[in-house]
């Protein structure tokens, strides 16, 4: 299927993070899924790197 | 150790523990470093000139009950003079909602962590309205503290000697399954404090004293809160100072600052600008006249209660705001902000699924969520008391500096 054509099929979206987008879609017509989603630390760099820094080993389970 | 096992070392440990009420005292007999001229507050460690208008109106009374001033303008004197040693509760064992103010001169509930041999503090609590927790100190409150202090609590003492003792979670674990929250919603809880402490009470008082405490206990609504804060701090008390673990182990706040302490990090604090609070307010009052938040009172939240159990009491909307939908939501939020699900406090409407518990530092700055807290909410005026109740949360700046210091100090 071409890209272009896809609108005229029957549309179902998945939407992740903004809200809104997904809304617009909805306003349209088209079946949304919304996901909330948003990036580690809410983008915050320092804060993401910390968290990597400290995450849970995966052999942890053993213990 | 790594985390992960440290954190499931401190959940251990705070199953583990329990809330054996078991005396009341003067708190210059029985808390830490009571001094003369002590004064003990919510929240993490705050001064005078830093001190918010209802937790200076609790010192002002408090000052007045113990006869260090004879009118409020003396107690501000007083203060102002340095002469008082204000300190944190949480550094001397002790808690209290609200202000939280603690003098030596006061009768404190005294609650055991048996499993640990830790005892913790608490005030008793004096009913919603004009109090002193919530920085009221005209003569009708200060004549309700001292039947407090010198009646009401002797007849208590006597009837938990008599009792051998009241476990506090036990009727907590009952409570969640009825409906109560533990913070803002205790409508099953203090009726079955009252149920526990009844016959003691008939057993050592006179007739008409019995029934002068019971009708308190009953209209203050809340009395079994002081005993659930104290009970909380000393189970996670027992789950503080594990090098490796990224459990919260308080939060507290005392109007001009929120603060949390991890377990890694011991008895370190840390802070940030405490929040205004949303909520409902007692007729003639609105958020124009609202102190921001203040109380040890989410140490509660802190052993998942609270905001944290409030899928499972639904009611307590219509005392906070919001919508029992908005209840289950927030109960969902916090599921991903902690590590495990409580054994023992189990919420009916859910499958009977545990309350959030552990809440992790690492998972709040991850996903953004902060912990929610039920409460009270104060004028922002010294002298005229609580004005409503509502919801809040802790600053997301308490968990970032948190793990700042916890990745530190782990990188040692």
């Amino acid at each position: 299927m071409k890209i272009v054509d896809l609108p005229a099929d029957d549309l179902q979206v998945v939407n992740i993070g903004l809200e809104s987008f997904a809304q617009d879609l909805r306003d349209q017509g088209v079946v949304v899924v919304q996901l909330d989603w948003r990036p580690p630390a809410g983008g915050n760099a320092r804060m993401a790197a910390l968290l990597a820094s400290l995450e849970d080993d995966d052999d942890d389970e053993a213990s | 150790m790594s985390i992960k096992q440290a954190n499931q070392e401190a959940i251990r440990r705070i199953e583990e523990g329990n809330a054996m009420w078991i005396d009341l005292r003067l708190a210059c007999d029985v808390v830490p470093g009571m001094e003369d001229h002590t004064v003990l507050h919510a929240g993490p460690p705050v001064g005078w000139e830093n001190m918010c208008g209802p937790m200076r109106g609790a010192v002002i009374g408090a000052c007045m009950f113990e006869g260090w001033a004879s009118t409020p303008e003396e107690a501000i004197a007083l203060a102002a003079s340095g002469t008082l040693r204000f300190d944190s509760s949480h550094h001397h064992r002790a808690i209290g909602p609200m202000s939280g103010i603690i003098t030596p001169s006061m009768q404190v509930n005294v609650v055991r962590n048996e499993r640990f041999g830790l005892d913790t503090f608490s005030t008793l609590y004096m009913g919603t309205g004009k109090v002193l927790r919530h920085g009221a100190y005209d003569e009708t409150v200060m004549a309700k503290l001292r039947w407090m202090n010198h009646e009401l609590a002797p007849l208590l003492k006597a009837a938990l000697q008599h009792a051998g003792g009241i476990d506090i979670m036990a009727l907590v674990a009952q409570a969640v399954q009825m409906g109560d929250e533990m913070h803002n919603r205790n409508k099953a809880s203090n009726p079955l404090l009252i149920t526990q402490l009844a016959p003691h009470l008939v057993a050592v008082g006179e007739r008409a004293q019995v029934i002068e405490a019971l009708k308190f206990i009953d209209n203050a609504g809340h009395f079994i809160l002081n005993m659930v804060m104290a009970g909380c701090k000393g189970i996670l008390d027992a789950a503080s100072g594990i090098a490796d673990s990224t459990i919260v182990t308080a939060i507290a706040r005392n109007g001009y600052e929120t603060g949390i302490r991890v377990s890694g990090t011991g008895d370190r604090w840390f802070t940030a600008p405490a929040p205004q609070i949303k909520g409902v307010f007692f007729p003639g009052y609105g958020p124009d006249d609202a102190n921001p938040d203040m109380g040890d009172s989410a140490i509660t939240e802190t052993l998942g209660l609270g905001s944290l159990a409030m899928a499972g009491a639904p009611a307590v909307v219509q005392y906070v705001g919001g919508t029992p939908e908005f209840a289950i939501e927030t109960t969902m939020n916090m599921f991903e902000i902690t590590v495990a699900e409580s054994k023992t406090l189990k919420m009916p409407n859910l499958n009977f699924r545990g309350t959030p518990l552990g809440i992790d530092i690492r998972k709040v700055v991850k996903t953004g969520i902060t912990p929610v807290i039920n409460t009270g909410i104060s004028c922002k005026r010294a002298g005229v008391g609580q004005i409503g109740a509502g919801l809040t949360a802790v600053p997301i700046a308490c968990f970032e500096k948190a793990l700042e210091a916890f990745a530190t100090a782990r990188a040692v």
